[in-house]
C-alpha cells in the first residue's frame, strides 16, 4: 500500500510533465492540424537553456544568496527562448507550407526536429549535461512515504500553469480569438483575428509549456541530453491522442493518464517495457475511439 | 520586382538577427558565470556568409540573369532526355546493368561496401513506396520490418543453425505477418495518426529487440551470423558439390544487385497491374475507391504486407552481410532516412527513388569528414526540399501524362 500511494505520487509528477508537453501538441493540432515533430526538440531546448541560466547563477555566486529568484528567473528564460525559437520555426518551417499537403508539413517538421536536436548536440556536447544537484536536496516524510521537495514543486508549477493557461484560453480575449482560428481560419479573420499572429501564439505558448517541463525534468533526473526530447514527444503525443486532440482539458487529463500508466506498469508489470506502455494506450485508443476521452466529433478526414 | 526583393532582403535579414539571438544564449553563457560573444559572433558570421552566398545565387537565378550559363545546361539534358525517350529502353536499361555487373571489379571494396548498401535500402526504399507512394499511407516505422527479417534471419542461424537459403523466405514470411500485424489495427486510420502509430509499432519492435535478452540478446546484438553458401560442383573424382562459404564483398554485392533487380521489377509490375490501380485509387480519395468496388480493407492489407516482404528480405541480406545484428541498426532514425529517401526522390516514381537512395547514402560518405555535421545538414535539406520542391526531384509519371493530355 506504502509503495502503492509512492508510486501514485511519481506518477502524479510525470504526468504533470507530459501534460504541459502533450498542451503544445494539442494546441498546434488543434489549430492548423500538424504534429509538430519538432516539439520534442523544444522541450529539449527548454532543458539545456535551463541548466545553463542555472550554472550561470551559480557561478555567479548568487544561487546561494537569491534561490527563488534564480529558479523563477531560469524558467522565465528558458520558456522565453524556447517561445522565441518555437516563433521562428513556425515562420520559416511551417507557415509556406501551410497550403501545401499535409505530408510536405509533416516531413519539414521532421526535418526541423533533426536539425534543432543535431545543433544541440553540436553547440552543447554529445554527453548528459548535470543540473546542479544541490537543489531540492530531501522532502517531507510521513512514515515510509517520502514526498520530494522537487516534486511537490514540480506538481504545484505545472498546476499553476494549467490554471494559467486555462484561464488564457476560456476568459481572455486572446484565447477567444485562438479558439476562433482554431474552429475557422477564415471566418476568424473575416471577424479582423489576425490568423498568423495567433498561429504563432500558439506555437510560443506550447513551447514555453514545453520548456518549463524541460526544466522540471532536468532537475527531477539530473541531467539534460540532446536527444531527450524523442521519447517524451511520442508519449506526450500519445497523450494529446488519448485526451482527444485539440482539446486542451483531454491534454491534461491525458498526460496524467500516460504517466501514471507509465509509472505503474514499470513498478508492477515491467520495468524494461515501460516505454511500450504508452504506444499500447495510443494504439488502442486510435483503434477503439479514436476521438480520445473528451475529443469531439471529428470529420472523417483527420483519421 | 524591385518591390519584391526588398521584401525578401527583409526576411533574410531578421531570420539571421533571430538566428543570432538563438545563438547567443548556447554559446555565449558560461557556467562559470561569465559572458562571452566572440564564439556567437564568430559561428554566425560563418552561417551569415555561407547563406548570404547561397542567397545573392537564388535571388540571381530567380531573377533570370544566370540564364547564359543555365541555359546550355538546360538545353542539352533537354535533348538528352529526348534521345533517351526515343532510344529503345532495352538499350539504357542493358547499359545501367552492365554498368551495375561491371561496378565492382572497376572500384576497390569500399565504394563496393557503399554500393551494397545503396542497393540494400532500393530494396528498403521500394518496399515503402508500395505502402507510402502508391497507397499513401505514411509510414514512420518501415526500418522495424527491415529488423524483423534481419533477426529472424540471425535468431534461426545463431540458435538452431538453419542457413540462408532456408531463413531467406522465412525472414520475408515473418516480416509479412509483422506487416500483417501492425497494418491491422492500423487500416482505420489516415494520414498523420497513421504515421504516428507505424512509429510507435517501430520504437515498441525496437525495445522488444532491446529487452527480450533470451531471444535477442539485447543491445549486445547477435554475433556470428553465418554468411550466404552455395552448393559449388567439383570435378574431383566425379560430380561432387562442395558448400562454398560467400566471403567476398564483390559476390555479396552481386546477391544484393539481384535482390535489388528483383525488388524493381516486382514493383514496377505492382505499380502497373491491377493492384497498384487500386492502391492509387485508394491513395487519392478512400470513400471514393470503395464506392467503385476496390476492397479497400484487402488492399491495405496487402500494400502493407508487400512492403513489408521487401523489406524482410532486404533485411535477412544485412544480416548475412554484417554477420551481426544489433537494434541499434533499426532505430527511428532509419525510418526517417528511408522516408526521406522516398520523399527525396518524388513519392511515386521507382526512378526517383532510386536516385534519392543514392543521393542519401552516397553523398554522405563523400563528406564523410563533416561526419558530426551530417545529420545537422540532413535536418536542413528535408525543410528546404519540402520548402522549394515538395514533389521531389522526379515528379510521378503518371500524373506527367495526365496534365499533359489535359
Amino acid at each position: 500500500m506504502d509503495s502503492f500511494i509512492q508510486q501514485l505520487i511519481n506518477g502524479i509528477t510525470l504526468g504533470g510533465i507530459y501534460a504541459l508537453i502533450a498542451l503544445g501538441y494539442t494546441m498546434v493540432y488543434g489549430v492548423i492540424q500538424l504534429i509538430n515533430f519538432a516539439h520534442g526538440e523544444f522541450f529539449a531546448a527548454g532543458g539545456y537553456v535551463g541548466v545553463i541560466f542555472l550554472s550561470f547563477f551559480t557561478g555567479l555566486g548568487y544561487m546561494e544568496t537569491h534561490p527563488i529568484f534564480c529558479l523563477t528567473a531560469s524558467f522565465a528564460l528558458a520558456m522565453m527562448y524556447c517561445a522565441y525559437l518555437a516563433i521562428g520555426v513556425e515562420k520559416i518551417a511551417y507557415k509556406p507550407l501551410r497550403k501545401e499537403a499535409r505530408l510536405a508539413a509533416l516531413l519539414s517538421a521532421l526535418g526541423v526536429s533533426i536539425f534543432l536536436s543535431n545543433g544541440l548536440m553540436l553547440t552543447q556536447g554529445v554527453y548528459d549535461k548535470a543540473y546542479p544537484s544541490e537543489l531540492f536536496q530531501g522532502g517531507f516524510n510521513f512514515g515510509i512515504i517520502t514526498i520530494g521537495y522537487l516534486q511537490v514543486l514540480i506538481v504545484c508549477l505545472t498546476g499553476a500553469l494549467l490554471v494559467a493557461l486555462n484561464l488564457l484560453v476560456f476568459k481572455t480575449k486572446i484565447g477567444m480569438a485562438m479558439r476562433a482560428t482554431a474552429q475557422d481560419k477564415t471566418m476568424s479573420a473575416l471577424v479582423a483575428i489576425g490568423s498568423n499572429n495567433i498561429i504563432s501564439l500558439t506555437f510560443a505558448i506550447g513551447a514555453g509549456l514545453a520548456a518549463a517541463a524541460g526544466i522540471m525534468v532536468g532537475l527531477y533526473y539530473g541531467s539534460v541530453r540532446y536527444d531527450m526530447g524523442f521519447l517524451p514527444g511520442i508519449k506526450a503525443f500519445s497523450a494529446a491522442v488519448l485526451g482527444g486532440i485539440g482539446n486542451i482539458t483531454g491534454a491534461m487529463l491525458g498526460g496524467l493518464i500516460i504517466g501514471m500508466v507509465e509509472i505503474f506498469g514499470a513498478g508492477y508489470i515491467s520495468g524494461e517495457y515501460k516505454d511500450v506502455f504508452a504506444f499500447i494506450i495510443l494504439i488502442g485508443v486510435l483503434y477503439f475511439k479514436p476521438t480520445g476521452i473528451m475529443g469531439e466529433n471529428i470529420d472523417d478526414t483527420r483519421v | 520586382m524591385i518591390q519584391e526583393f526588398k521584401k525578401i532582403w527583409k526576411q533574410y535579414a531578421i531570420a539571421m538577427l533571430w538566428l543570432l539571438g538563438l545563438l547567443w544564449p548556447l554559446l555565449g553563457i558560461h557556467p562559470d558565470g561569465t559572458l562571452s560573444f566572440k564564439q556567437t559572433i564568430t559561428v554566425w558570421l560563418y552561417i551569415l556568409s555561407g547563406t548570404f552566398i547561397c542567397f545573392i545565387i537564388y535571388i540571381i537565378n530567380s531573377s533570370g540573369n544566370f540564364k547564359f550559363f543555365t541555359k546550355p545546361i538546360v538545353n542539352t539534358s533537354q535533348k538528352l532526355s529526348e534521345m533517351v525517350q526515343n532510344m529503345p529502353s532495352w538499350i539504357w536499361k542493358s547499359a545501367l546493368l552492365i554498368g551495375a555487373v561491371i561496378y565492382p571489379i572497376l572500384t576497390g571494396r569500399y565504394p563496393t561496401d557503399v554500393a551494397i548498401n545503396v542497393l540494400l535500402y532500393i530494396c528498403l526504399g521500394l518496399g515503402l513506396y508500395v505502402v507510402a507512394g502508391l497507397a499513401g499511407m505514411l509510414d514512420l516505422g518501415h526500418i522495424a520490418f527491415y529488423g524483423v527479417g534481419a533477426y529472424t534471419y540471425a535468431i534461426l542461424n545463431v540458435k538452431y543453425g538453419v542457413g540462408f537459403w532456408v531463413c531467406f523466405p522465412l525472414a520475408g514470411l515473418s516480416a509479412c505477418i509483422a506487416g500483417c500485424i501492425v497494418g491491422y489495427p492500423t487500416l482505420r486510420m489516415r494520414g498523420d495518426y497513421l504515421a504516428i502509430v507505424t512509429l510507435g509499432f517501430g520504437e515498441i519492435v525496437r525495445i522488444i529487440l532491446n529487452n527480450w535478452m533470451s531471444l535477442t540478446n539485447g543491445p549486445n546484438g547477435i554475433l556470428g551470423v553465418k554468411t550466404i553458401g552455395i552448393l559449388r560442383p567439383v570435378m574431383e573424382n566425379g560430380l561432387t558439390f562442395e558448400i562454398f562459404w560467400v566471403k567476398k564483398l564483390e559476390i555479396f554485392y552481386y546477391f544484393a544487385l539481384v535482390l535489388a533487380i528483383l525488388t524493381i521489377i516486382a514493383v514496377t509490375r505492382i505499380n502497373f497491374s491491377r493492384i497498384g490501380r487500386a492502391l492509387e485509387a485508394i491513395r487519392e480519395d478512400e470513400t471514393a475507391a470503395e464506392l467503385m468496388g476496390v476492397n479497400t480493407f484487402y488492399y491495405k492489407l496487402l500494400a502493407y504486407a508487400m512492403g513489408a516482404v521487401f523489406a524482410g528480405f532486404a533485411g535477412a541480406l544485412f544480416a548475412a552481410r554484417m554477420k551481426f545484428v544489433s537494434p541499434e541498426s533499426f532505430t527511428f532514425l532509419e525510418s526517417v532516412m528511408v522516408l526521406s529517401m522516398v520523399v527525396l526522390g518524388g513519392m511515386s516514381s521507382i526512378p526517383g527513388i532510386i536516385l534519392g537512395v543514392i543521393a542519401l547514402i552516397v553523398l554522405p560518405e563523400v563528406f564523410r569528414e563533416l561526419e558530426s555535421y551530417r545529420m545537422l545538414v540532413f535536418g536542413l535539406t528535408m525543410i528546404i526540399m519540402m520548402l522549394f520542391r515538395p514533389s521531389g526531384l522526379i515528379a510521378a509519371k503518371r500524373k506527367k501524362m495526365m496534365e499533359n493530355k489535359s
